[in-house]
């Protein structure tokens, strides 16, 4: 019944060859749009704002960027905390430089400096695969995080090597800061949340996304049909870092506003963004979407359920809390294995045929 | 009084809910269903008229051996107070605990989801999450109460408004370590070794700059070793402290890094009473692990230690012995659950002013800052209280939020099982430190456009 192609003519190429092809698909997709910019913004709170919803959309877009380094270009790494550092600082060196600069160029330049630093560490992935890749990235979490606490000049030698975020403006509105209003940092998180999320399905719908998805399936053969593996796998890692610099950049501005680096950007941070693209679905942006949306969302509703609903004790409410996650998770990748992703695409299907399966 | 304000609020309530279910009761459940979906989200709103004392606390993770405490002594003193004197100045107490892990970005979702509740004054027991909340409870008119750690230069009243660490902070800390090895040493350290093993955080950093600008006066040679969180794993550094034979070690550690730090010194053989902690490495839990190797350990403390005070009969009687101790209830008379009830007694005091300052009873956060700002803790004051002699006497003035930074040395006994005070109040240097906290609060002020206060 949904989901239905019947019915659906395409009459030119760019009709045919569009992101959501099925009629339902696209209109839900124009809904969830129009609820995110148009009624959210007028319903939420300090609390559901910058306790769910924009730490949601950060991950989100880190979820994004990993997802098409390790998704779509097969190459495993654990150095996304590290890159997230380097987002962050970099914002904050901009932002302290040039204190004029508009916020919105901060956080691409921040994603910018990001891309280089990524296509740096994404060189030995040339010569290694696999688990050995992922040795080398982790290296790069280390190095970047201890670089970041060992080097004054990136914290501007303040005593305790915390970094803050001045408070910065976009159009008048500020942005960053504590009198910042949770309706404009939750746009402006939004702004960026749809827009990379629209260059990373049409990246990978195009010409480089299928040169990294032949590397991840066989490199030897993609690298026979003409797939340059030097301009794939370095073009994988930059762009994935500009994705992770970025969401680094507005962890760092909007959301928390004040990081130091073991504790912000440490090597869970990296675990939890490989747990949220494996989640959710490896290669795959519906995927990124739900894998952060089960990491971030679900402990905070678990918490507010068995605290504020139930009244139990906190510290066995976060016990739980453990438990559940960890048994959700277990019970996912046992029941589907590719992710939130492909249980959704199952769930497409049934709706297809609903309610006359046969 | 109060219990009636309840009592018709619940009948109103209750008039209500009977209204709208006549109008359409299906309509209601469909908006239960889905209040009840939002809730999961939303925190709660007020009732009745209460002093709210939110409590972020850690019970569990790397840090949880010295959150419990903290939290046990903080909640344990507000019941207290509810239970013999129906609250502070007749207003009954409501504590909302929020565990943060010592996690700052559940931290920031505990303030988030606290604040709405008219919370009076925050004490997140954690450095990095106080970082987090200086400018954000700033611009909420919050103060945030950080006793002996967070940013050392809020002591500046002048530039952090709504940010307090009286009694003493971590640049006194330093000094009052350098002091008491000065005393041991016959006022003089020239050419002494003291290294400061550190929790590779903004905590630990914080007492670099200090001991560093010491160093030059008193001539001892300073190397700082980081370990990194949570600090299990501390091989290499005691390994490095082998190899350089410092005269003295110092410890900025936190949770387990404790533990694991005075086993290693254990292992090595470091003699004990050359290992000196802050405040926060000087626990019963940091120091139990290594057993009888651990004997002779040292550590700075704020306050004075054990359950010897009226205080604690009036605790066992009212909320021990009544069933109402907050989490297992073993841990009173444990230096830290004696902070905890020392901060909370803090908190309870800075009440007190408050209410009498603005003349009401159910103060807001904006007078609980005027309260603290005013705070006076005199030995009479702290004698009334049934804690005499618990901690140093000190006031609070709008220009030095940072009270008189005086603290004592202890010494753990490893056969009694307890911790002996060995020295009196030492006073820090102030000469060295007051300069340090211009210094970096003025950059503070000038990165963030705050213009002083207090003319």
């Amino acid at each position: 019944m949904f989901y239905r192609e019947a019915g659906d003519f395409k009459t030119s190429y760019a009709a045919d060859g569009q992101t959501f092809p099925i009629a339902f698909d696209r209109w839900r997709y124009f809904a969830v749009l129009a609820i995110a910019f148009l009624v959210v913004p007028f319903t939420i709170n300090e609390y559901v704002a910058s306790a769910v919803l924009i730490p949601f959309l950060i991950w989100s877009i880190i979820a994004i960027g990993l997802n098409i380094l390790t998704g779509y270009c097969g190459q495993v790494s654990l150095g996304t905390g590290g890159f997230m550092a380097v987002g962050a600082y970099a914002a904050y060196k901009i932002m302290t430089a040039a204190p004029e600069l508009n916020i919105f160029f901060v956080v691409l330049l921040s994603g910018g400096v990001t891309a280089l630093v990524g296509l740096l560490f994404g060189l030995p992935s040339l010569r290694i695969k696999g688990f050995y890749l992922a040795v080398a990235t982790l290296a790069a979490q280390f190095f970047l995080v201890w670089l970041f606490n060992r080097v004054p000049w990136f914290y501007n030698n303040s005593a305790s090597g915390q970094i803050n975020a001045p408070d910065r403006t976009l159009g008048g509105f500020l942005i960053t800061g504590p009198n910042a209003t949770p309706e404009a940092k939750y746009l402006f998180c939004l702004v960026f949340v749809f827009g990379m999320a629209w260059l990373a399905r049409n990246l990978t719908r195009g010409r480089l996304g299928r040169s990294w998805m032949a590397i991840r399936d066989m490199d030897i053969a993609a690298e026979i049909i003409g797939v340059n593996p030097l301009k794939a796998k370095l073009s994988a890692f930059a762009v994935s870092s500009f994705f992770v610099g970025v969401g680094g950049a507005l962890f760092f501005t909007v959301y928390l506003g004040a990081v130091e680096v073991g504790e912000a950007f440490g090597i869970n941070k990296s675990f939890l963004a490989l747990f949220m693209i494996i989640i959710g679905g490896l290669g795959s942006i519906f995927g990124s979407f739900a894998g952060a949306a089960f990491i971030v969302l679900l402990p905070v509703f678990m918490k507010n359920v068995m605290v504020g609903g139930f009244g139990w004790p906190t510290d066995i409410a976060t016990h739980f809390e453990f438990v559940i996650l960890g048994a959700l998770i277990i019970v996912f990748l046992i029941a589907e294995p590719h992710g939130l992703a492909a249980f959704w695409r199952t769930i497409k299907e049934k709706l297809r045929l609903w309610p006359f399966p046969h | 009084m109060i219990g009636c304000i309840v009592d018709n609020n619940d009948q109103e309530e209750a008039r209500q809910r009977g209204r709208v279910t006549n109008n359409g009761s299906y309509l209601m459940k469909f908006m239960k269903f889905t209040s009840l979906m939002v809730a999961g989200f939303m925190a709660a709103t007020p009732v009745m008229a209460d002093l709210v004392f939110p409590s972020l606390s850690y019970r569990t993770g790397p840090y949880a051996a010295n959150g419990i405490p903290f939290a046990d002594g903080y909640a344990d003193y507000f019941t207290l107070l509810n239970e013999r004197d129906g609250g502070i100045g007749g207003v009954p107490i409501r504590m909302i605990e929020c565990e943060t892990g010592y996690n700052t970005e559940k931290g920031v979702e505990c303030y988030e989801s606290t604040k709405g509740e008219g919370s009076l004054v925050y004490q997140p027991l954690s450095t990095g999450i106080t970082y987090q909340l200086i400018p954000k409870a700033t611009a909420d008119g919050i103060p945030i109460h950080s006793m002996g750690y967070g940013r050392t230069s809020a002591a500046n009243g002048k530039i952090f408004s709504n940010v307090f660490n009286y009694p003493a902070n971590y640049w006194d800390g330093a000094s009052i370590a350098i002091k008491h090895l000065l005393e041991l040493n016959g006022g003089d350290l020239n050419g002494k070794k003291v290294a400061l093993v550190y929790h590779n955080s903004a905590y630990g950093k914080e007492p670099i700059r200090t001991l560093e600008e010491l160093s030059k006066k008193h001539g001892y040679t300073f190397t700082p070793i980081a370990v990194d969180h949570p600090g299990q794993e501390q091989k290499s550094q005691w390994l490095q402290i082998r190899r350089e034979r410092p005269d003295y070690v110092l410890m900025w550690g936190w949770g387990v890094m404790n533990q694991v730090a005075i086993q290693e010194a254990a292992n090595i053989r470091f003699p004990m009473e050359n290992f000196i902690g802050v405040w926060w490495s000087g626990s019963e839990n940091d120091v139990l692990p290594a057993g009888d190797a651990a004997n002779g350990y040292k550590a700075l403390n704020m306050h004075n230690i054990g359950s010897d005070f009226p205080v604690f009969d009036d605790i066992q009687k009212y909320v021990v012995d009544a069933g109402k101790a907050a989490g297992a209830g073993d841990q009173v008379g444990s230096v830290l659950y004696n902070r905890g009830v020392y901060a909370a007694m803090l908190a309870a005091e800075a009440t007190k002013v408050a209410q009498k300052i603005h003349g009401v009873a159910d103060i807001t956060p904006v007078m609980m800052r005027d309260g603290m700002e005013a705070l006076e803790i005199t030995e009479a004051g702290m004698a009334e209280l049934g804690m005499a002699g618990f901690g140093p006497e000190f006031s609070v003035s709008c220009e030095n939020h940072g009270g008189s930074g005086k603290g004592k040395v202890q010494q753990w006994n490893a056969s009694a099982g307890k911790w002996e005070v060995i020295t009196g109040w030492i006073e820090s240097d102030r000469d060295v430190i007051d300069p340090l906290i211009m210094e970096d609060s003025k950059a503070f002020a000038a990165e963030n456009n705050i213009s002083e206060g207090c003319s």
